[in-house]
């Protein structure tokens, strides 16, 4: 809104970098506010980080730059940023069958697909969302089959997949609806097919497990079958021990309660994804306790998700409703969309300035389990961060720097 | 102690307006149940906004003047009077900019050319528009009132496009802008680089491509000659073909050519081509298009960008930046921008000149890149595009700065009519969206209902 952030002259002083030292990871960011999103916001604030972790925050007048530290300045810092879900690095910019690897059509059911196995960390895109302050991702298989496999948590940095990797399994991937509907002669060719599939596969999973840790109190192997081991089931039996969400895209309230319906029987974890039509079953949502990465503000009216809102995240939000916004799947024009947009227009519509900055840092960081590292600015979590020369949701204003554990990984203003 | 005197006083004013629109409003129902429709003034002075005419420089606090459908006045509010028969309306601390817009959608279906032929000037998109599609709805609540619906770009040529005024209606014909013969007016939607590249007998290579387009042009100008070697004799005419009328059409500079191209080299393969058979045209999406900047303005061809959250998608995409509009702007070259409803959100056209200036472009080249550029490569600048008296009353009233993503289009109006009211639940709910904002709608007659109820 206008008149949040001073805006006089004096205070255009954009990104001054004096580059001190060219030592990695001891950074000083100071802000004419700082949104720590651990606490209210600090005028005239400053983080340090140090060896990669924030060492740390305060008003600037408290804190004194060390030597050898990297000065940047701006406008507004915030956390660096959190897409809750994403396919980037599985999706590649050029949408050539070459770079396209996140969606395997062979079986409807393939939880048994690792992320890390075909993520890209020199994508384009990756470079492309880091420029505007992302510094974290749900990445993995996409929507469009009932399950296309893993999801994963990585940072937008790194050589390799394991340089970036926050959690090689953060989630298994599910679609309900229309998008992982099959032609007429496959499964699944109905909603009923669907769940028919999902509950008997939980069904095999829950049997596998029983078979082992029967194995395991009888200290015998005679059920030779059953220790064969099946990578799918393996991951499902994490999903049963509520060690792995399942995500569940549904944009209908009809799958959207088929989710929760299935949630409750086999008592897994549950986070529901897109979820066009969540706020005509806020209360059942609230209920189960179930978070809710909303669909894309800026969402295609279109298909399925035809009933979407750009206030689904603030409807859902105070509701008491755990809300993260995501970038989401584009199959065509834009490859991906970019979550501080989408929050912008959440901004705009319903969530106040704080409360949509919680959508992509905080919030987000608690819904995947990841807040004990990132998502706010405070001591000990890691040296993320991303700076301003404005709003950060205002069309005009830049990001000018991305910080990842301490590393300046863009300083060109985007 | 200034401020608050102000808003005290403002205050008071707007409890004295609404009073009166009251008043009026009881009037005019009294006037409704006795009397004739036309029994209420026509004419309507919107008063204390700041107004962003595009002709000139922007009007802090203004007036502007409407009455049968045009815009009658608009001036700075204490100097510009006021006709005693207007209908005062208070947009004090709103923004008035001109209707939006699009020269590029696709809202009511891709309908065109279909799948038999790679070039089809015969066929009509508006022979296909859904007129109750909800997009119409959404367009509106974005603040567009005249768009240019084109057909698909995986052809050569898909088609004839049509230009609409949103006015709201039941049938294509009650949107068409007419020229002085009654003639619906539209441009001829062309293509070129890999969509168009497809099986058989569409081309498979650029070079193909561009061949078939110009044994294309040769036929039409020879159907031309044979035309003119006519004489009006209708006996030597040859005989009539929708495809070569439309090519001649645009051979003749009457019908603009609105070519889809990305890639730099495509793009500089319509400029061969238009200048080889001289025709009228608008370079649309152009990713490539700050690549050849100096070239296209060099050629005097203007240019209708996309702006999309990233780069790629397709390959003759992946170097499109937000950069273009800027510097196209630098280079000298008309620059609009268009939604390409549905790959962009027409609610959301005001992002594309903000996402511009983000990039370097200027603040005035940016909305005129959404408004007076628009209406200059439609052939409309006559009549749409700036609020210059004389002009068609399309305009958006806006809650705050064009480029602000907290800014809400309150109102849109055309031709005088208001076509979209934010503070109507049922324009709200295609504003922001949710149950029942899709598929398709009842014909968006809108703004305190009823006048569809005829």
């Amino acid at each position: 809104m206008p008149g949040r952030f001073p805006s006089t002259a004096s205070l255009t002083l954009l990104l001054a970098l004096s580059i001190i030292c060219p030592a990695k990871a001891q950074v000083a960011v100071m802000g004419k506010s700082v949104y720590t999103m651990a606490g209210l916001p600090i005028k005239d604030g400053m983080v340090l980080i140090q060896n990669g972790k924030v060492a740390r925050v305060g008003k600037a007048r408290d804190i004194k730059v060390p030597d050898g530290f990297r000065l940047l300045k701006a406008r507004v810092v915030t956390p660096g940023l959190i897409d809750a879900h994403t396919v980037v690095g599985l999706a590649g910019a050029y949408n050539s069958p070459h770079d396209q690897d996140q969606i395997e059509a062979s079986s409807p059911i393939q939880p048994d697909l690792r992320a890390l196995d075909a993520y890209n960390p020199r994508e384009k895109l990756i470079e492309w969302v880091r420029g505007f302050g992302v510094t974290t991702l749900q990445t993995g298989h996409a929507p469009g089959e009932l399950v296309s496999g893993q999801m994963m948590i990585v940072k937008t940095t790194g050589n390799t997949v394991e340089d970036a990797l926050v959690d090689p399994t953060s989630a298994v991937a599910v679609t309900l609806g229309l998008a992982a509907r099959k032609g007429a002669d496959k499964s699944p060719g109905t909603r009923s097919k669907m769940m028919a599939m999902l509950r008997a596969k939980l069904i095999a999973a829950q049997e596998y497990l029983a078979a082992r840790e029967r194995d395991d109190k009888d200290g015998n192997d005679e059920d030779k079958e059953k220790k064969v081991r099946n990578l799918g089931l393996e991951v499902l039996v994490r999903v049963l021990r509520r060690e792995v969400p399942l995500l569940v895209t549904a944009h209908k309230a009809q799958d959207i309660a088929n989710a929760l319906r299935l949630a409750d029987e086999f008592k897994v974890r549950l986070i529901l994804d897109g979820a066009a039509e969540a706020t005509l079953l806020t209360e059942k949502i609230l209920t189960a306790g179930v978070p809710v990465i909303i669909h894309p503000s800026m969402i295609r009216a279109h298909g399925e998700a035809e009933n979407a809102s750009f206030q689904s995240a603030a409807k859902l939000k105070h509701a008491g409703v755990p809300v993260a916004l995501q970038s989401g799947y584009e199959s065509y024009v834009p490859k991906t969309r970019v979550v501080l947009f989408e929050a912008a227009i959440a901004a705009a519509n319903g969530l106040t300035f704080e409360e949509a900055l919680a959508t992509i840092t905080i919030d987000a960081a608690r819904i995947l389990g990841i807040d004990s590292r990132v998502g706010s600015l405070a001591v000990d979590k890691d040296g993320d961060i991303a700076l301003f020369d404005g709003d950060p949701f205002e069309y005009t204003t830049r990001c000018v720097a991305t910080i990842i554990e301490g590393k300046v990984v863009s300083d060109t203003p985007r | 102690m200034t401020l608050a005197h102000f808003s005290v006083q403002q205050t008071s004013i707007g409890i004295v307006v609404l009073l009166f629109r009251c008043l009026s409003l009881a009037f005019a129902t009294i006037l409704l149940s006795g009397f004739e429709l036309q029994a209420r003034p026509d004419v309507k002075a919107f008063i204390g906004a700041q107004c962003i005419p595009m002709d000139g420089e922007p009007i802090p606090r203004g007036v502007l003047i409407v009455g049968a459908g045009k815009i009658l006045a608009i001036g700075p509010a204490q100097t510009t009077p006021i006709p005693p028969e207007a209908e005062r309306v208070d947009v004090s601390g709103k923004v008035l900019l001109p209707g939006l817009i699009c020269t590029h959608s696709h809202i009511g279906g891709h309908g065109g050319a279909d799948s038999s032929a790679p070039i089809q000037p015969g066929v009509r998109v508006f022979d296909s528009v859904n007129l109750l599609d909800s997009g119409f709805r959404r367009a509106v609540a974005g603040g567009l009132t005249t768009l240019n619906v084109m057909p698909g770009s995986g052809h050569l040529l898909s088609g004839r496009t049509v230009y609409l005024k949103l006015r709201g209606g039941k049938t294509i014909e009650d949107l068409f802008i007419l020229d002085k013969n009654g003639k619906a007016l539209g441009g001829v939607k062309m293509a070129n680089g890999t969509n168009s590249r497809r099986k058989p007998p569409f081309p498979g290579t650029r070079g193909k491509s561009a061949a078939l387009v110009r044994a294309q042009f040769i036929k039409a100008r020879e159907y031309a000659d044979k035309i003119a070697a006519a004489q009006g004799d209708a006996s030597k005419m040859p005989p009539r073909d929708l495809g070569l009328e439309t090519l001649v059409e645009v051979l003749q500079r009457e019908t603009i050519v609105h070519h889809h191209t990305h890639r730099h080299d495509d793009i500089m393969t319509v400029l061969r081509l238009a200048k080889e058979f001289n025709f009228r045209v608008v370079l649309h999406h152009v990713s490539d298009g700050w690549k050849v900047a100096d070239e296209i303005a060099k050629a005097g061809v203007p240019c209708s960008v996309i702006l999309v959250d990233s780069p790629g998608g397709k390959l003759e995409a992946i170097d499109i930046t937000f950069k273009t509009g800027s510097i196209l702007e630098n280079a000298g070259v008309l620059t609009a921008f268009h939604t390409d409803d549905w790959i962009t959100d027409s609610r959301l056209f005001l992002r594309s000149p903000a996402l511009a200036v983000r990039a370097g472009m200027s603040r005035q080249g940016a909305l005129k890149a959404v408004t007076l550029a628009g209406a200059e490569m439609l052939g409309l600048r006559d009549r749409i595009g700036s609020l210059t008296p004389g002009k068609d009353a399309d305009f958006v009233v806006l809650s705050g700065d064009p480029l602000s993503v907290y800014t809400k289009v309150l109102e849109t109006w055309v031709e005088g009519k208001k076509v979209f009211d934010r503070n109507d639940p049922k324009d709200l709910l295609h504003a922001v969206g949710g149950y029942g904002a899709g598929r398709d709608q009842d014909p968006y007659f809108c703004c305190q209902g009823g006048e569809d109820a005829q």
